[in-house]
C-alpha cells in the first residue's frame, strides 16, 4: 500500500500532458473514445478524444450511452473492446511459404507491434492482463506474438467511479481499486471543486513520466475523496457472482437440468467469448494461391462456441448447445482454476451485456447453486 | 513451377438463378487471369460461346431446381463432374424463388401469364442437394468472391476449404464492430446467419438481412424472442427468416411458427 507522500494531484491538463508525454517518448496511446454508439478503445491524440461527459447503461443484452451532467473523462465503465485487441490481436498472419521449383521456403512474418500505452486500464483489465499473463507467458511454451506485445506497454490504470450495469467485479475479488500490473493510476475526482485526478505510481517508469507533469502532493482530503469514490463504486455493482465455491459448485453439477434450460436461449453465436478479456483460443487457417505457389498461415480468434473449435475425426465432440455453454462456462469458472491457479472471470459483465439475447453468467450460477439449496432443504 | 499434367477442367452451370454468383467469378478481374491460368475454364457460357464436351474436374452450379427438365439436367451435371460445387442461396437452399414453396404457384402462374398453356413448372423450388449428392455448399446472395476464389483454391490443392459455418457475429467482433442490436436496438439476424460476408450490413449499421442463410447451429427461436422484445411484430418475423433462404430449414421452420 502506498503511503501518503506517494500520492500526487494532476489537473485534466495533466492528464492531455501524460499525453504528450508518452507520445514523445515514442509510445501509440490508446485510449477510451466514443465510436459508434459506444465507448471502445482506440489510438487517440489528446484528452479531446476521450469520452467527456459520457457514460453507459448496460444490462443483459443492452448498451446505451447516456450523457453525464459533468465532463468526467472516464465516467463510463467498460465498452465493447477489452485490452486483449492489441495483446492478443483477432488476426495475425504467422508465417508465408513460397514454392521454388520443388522445394518450399518459409518465410516468417516480421512481428514487430508498436509500443503501446494503454489508459484507462480498469481493476478488472488489469486482471485480465495478467491472467493473460499465465496462459500465454507461463509454463514452457511462451507466445512470442504476445510477449513482444506485452513487454514495454505502459498502463494507465482508472479506479471506477461508476460500475456498471453488468459490473460485478467486487464479488469476483477483482476491483474497482486497481491492486497492480499498472505504471500510473488514476482516481477522477470530478465532484467538490476542480475536476482532478489523483496519481497513484506502480512503477519507476511511472514515478518518472510523473515528473514530467505538472502535479502537487495530494491533499488528505482528496486522498479520503477517492477512497469514498471506490469504496462507493463497489457497493453500486450491477450483478454479483453468488458467495460460494463455485468451482466446486460447477464440478458437482455438470449434469444440472440449468444447462438445458440456458441451451434454449443460447444462439451459440460466440460473442461472450469474443468481449471477454481472458478468452484466448484461436484457430489457425491456411491459404493457397490458385497456382500453389505461395501459402500463408493466419491464426484468429476461435469460440468453444463454433463446431469446428471441438471437429476431429467423426464429427464435432460438443454439438449440442448444451455441451457448448457448459464447457464455456466451467473453464471459465471451474477448470480454468485447475489449469491456470485462477479463476478466468474477473467480472467485467461484458459476456450479459454483449449477449445479443442477455445470458448472464452471474445468473447461470445462480440458478444452479440455488437449485442445490432447495436440493438440501428437501 | 510445379510439374503439372492437363488443367483441371472447370464448368459453371446455371439453373433457377439471376446469374449473380457466376458473375462473381467473372468480377474477380484481378484474379481472373489466375484463374484461367490455373483451370481450363470448358464450360461457362455466362463468358464464352466455347464448350468443351465431355467430364468436367470441378463444376459450379449456380440456381435451383424448378423444373422437370432441370431435375433431370442436374443428373447428367453430376455425372460428368468428378466435384461438384454448389454457389448461392439458389442452388443450396433453392433461392427467393422457394417462396413458391409457401404459396399455390398455379395461382402465381394465373396473376403473371396471360397464356399458361406453355409453363411448365414444378410446384416448389429445392436446392441441388435435395437431388444429386454435393461436394461442398458456399453460401451467400450473392456468394463472396473471394470466398468463391478460396474454394477453387482449395480444390486444385487438395484441402479443405476455409471457410466457416459459424455466426456473422464472429466476423463483426474480429473487425471491432460495435454490436448494433446491443448499443443500438437494431433487430440483426447475425447471430443465427452463416459468416462469409465479412459483416457487410452490420459494418454499416445495419442490421443483417441473413444472406448467406442459416448458420451451423441456429437457434432461431430465441433470436425471435429477443426480437419481439425489441419491439418487431409478428408479421416482421415472418418476413426477415423468409428472403433469399426462405427455404433453409431453420429459417423455414422459423417462418412457419410467425405464419398467422
Amino acid at each position: 500500500m502506498n503511503t501518503t507522500s506517494d500520492l500526487a494531484l494532476i489537473t485534466p491538463d495533466g492528464v492531455r500532458r501524460l499525453i504528450e508525454v508518452l507520445t514523445a517518448r515514442g509510445y501509440r496511446v490508446i485510449g477510451p473514445t466514443v465510436r459508434n454508439g459506444a465507448i471502445g478503445y482506440d489510438a487517440i491524440d489528446g484528452i479531446d478524444d476521450f469520452p467527456v461527459g459520457w457514460t453507459d447503461e448496460q444490462d443483459g443484452g443492452y448498451y446505451r450511452l447516456r450523457r453525464r451532467d459533468d465532463a468526467a473523462f472516464f465516467g463510463y465503465a467498460v465498452g465493447p473492446h477489452s485490452w486483449k485487441r492489441y495483446l492478443h490481436p483477432p488476426q495475425l498472419r504467422l508465417w508465408r511459404a513460397e514454392r521454388s521449383g520443388d522445394d518450399m521456403r518459409i518465410i516468417d512474418e516480421d512481428d514487430e507491434p508498436p509500443r503501446d500505452a494503454f489508459i484507462g486500464v480498469r481493476a478488472c483489465e488489469l486482471n485480465a492482463i495478467a491472467i493473460q499473463d499465465k496462459v500465454f507467458l507461463g509454463g514452457p511454451y511462451v507466445d512470442p506474438h504476445y510477449r513482444s506485445r506485452r513487454e514495454g506497454i505502459f498502463v494507465v490504470a482508472v479506479n471506477c467511479a461508476v460500475a456498471g450495469g453488468t459490473c460485478f467485479c467486487a464479488s469476483m475479488g477483482t476491483g474497482p481499486r486497481v491492486g497492480s500490473g499498472f505504471d500510473l493510476a488514476l482516481t477522477e475526482i470530478v465532484h467538490d471543486g476542480a475536476h482532478r485526478f489523483l496519481v497513484e505510481c506502480g512503477t519507476d517508469v511511472g514515478a518518472q513520466v510523473l515528473t514530467e507533469l505538472p502535479h502537487r502532493p495530494a491533499p488528505p482530503s482528496d486522498i479520503e475523496a477517492a477512497r469514498a469514490i471506490i469504496e462507493r463504486t463497489a457497493q453500486s455493482m450491477g450483478r454479483e457472482m453468488p458467495a460460494t465455491d463455485v468451482p466446486a459448485l460447477l464440478r458437482r453439477n455438470l449434469e444440472h437440468s440449468r444447462w438445458d434450460n440456458v441451451a434454449e436461449r443460447c444462439l451459440t453465436c460466440g460473442n461472450c467469448t469474443m468481449v471477454c478479456p481472458t478468452c484466448f483460443c484461436t484457430s489457425v487457417e491456411d491459404e493457397t494461391d490458385l497456382s500453389g505457389a505461395t501459402a500463408a498461415r493466419t491464426r484468429r480468434w476461435d469460440s468453444c462456441f463454433t463446431m469446428d473449435f471441438s471437429y476431429i475425426h467423426g464429427g464435432s465432440v460438443r454439438s449440442s448447445t448444451r455441451a457448448r455453454y457448459r464447457q464455456w462456462m466451467t473453464h471459465k469458472l471451474s477448470t480454468w482454476v485447475d489449469q491456470f491457479g485462477t479463476s478466468g472471470c474477473v467480472g467485467c459483465g461484458r459476456c450479459i451485456s454483449w449477449c445479443p439475447v442477455g445470458i448472464d453468467i452471474t445468473e447461470e450460477v445462480r440458478a444452479i447453486h440455488e437449485g442445490e439449496c432447495d436440493g438440501d432443504d428437501s | 513451377m510445379a510439374r503439372r499434367r492437363r488443367k483441371p477442367r472447370l464448368a459453371v452451370w446455371k439453373f433457377a438463378s439471376c446469374d449473380g454468383c457466376q458473375l462473381s467469378l467473372l468480377d474477380c478481374e484481378d484474379e481472373l487471369l489466375a484463374v484461367a491460368d490455373a483451370v481450363e475454364i470448358a464450360y461457362f457460357p455466362e463468358a464464352s460461346r466455347g464448350e468443351v464436351r465431355g467430364t468436367y474436374d470441378l463444376s459450379l452450379v449456380e440456381g435451383s431446381i424448378t423444373t422437370a427438365h432441370d431435375a433431370a439436367r442436374i443428373q447428367d451435371v453430376r455425372r460428368r463432374s468428378r466435384r461438384l460445387v454448389t454457389i448461392g442461396a439458389c442452388a443450396t437452399a433453392g433461392g427467393i424463388q422457394a417462396l413458391r414453396n409457401f404459396a399455390d404457384v398455379e395461382a402465381f402462374i394465373s396473376v403473371v401469364y396471360a397464356n399458361h398453356a406453355y409453363i411448365q413448372t414444378l410446384a416448389t423450388s429445392t436446392p441441388i442437394a435435395d437431388h444429386v449428392g454435393v461436394d461442398f455448399e458456399l453460401q451467400g446472395c450473392p456468394i463472396n468472391k473471394r470466398q468463391l476464389l478460396e474454394v477453387i483454391a482449395a480444390f486444385l490443392s487438395g484441402r479443405r476449404p476455409a471457410i466457416p459455418s459459424h455466426s456473422v457475429c464472429i466476423e463483426c467482433k474480429l473487425k471491432g464492430n460495435v454490436c448494433i442490436m446491443v448499443a443500438h436496438g437494431t433487430p440483426c439476424l447475425g447471430p443465427v446467419t452463416h459468416a462469409g460476408c465479412d459483416a457487410l450490413c452490420p459494418s454499416y449499421n445495419r442490421g443483417c438481412y441473413g444472406c448467406y442463410g442459416p448458420m451451423e447451429t441456429p437457434n432461431t427461436r430465441a433470436l425471435s424472442e429477443w426480437l419481439q422484445g425489441l419491439g418487431m411484430a409478428r408479421g416482421d418475423l415472418l418476413r426477415v427468416y423468409r428472403k433469399f433462404y426462405a427455404n433453409a430449414e431453420a429459417f423455414r421452420t422459423e417462418s412457419k411458427r410467425h405464419d398467422p
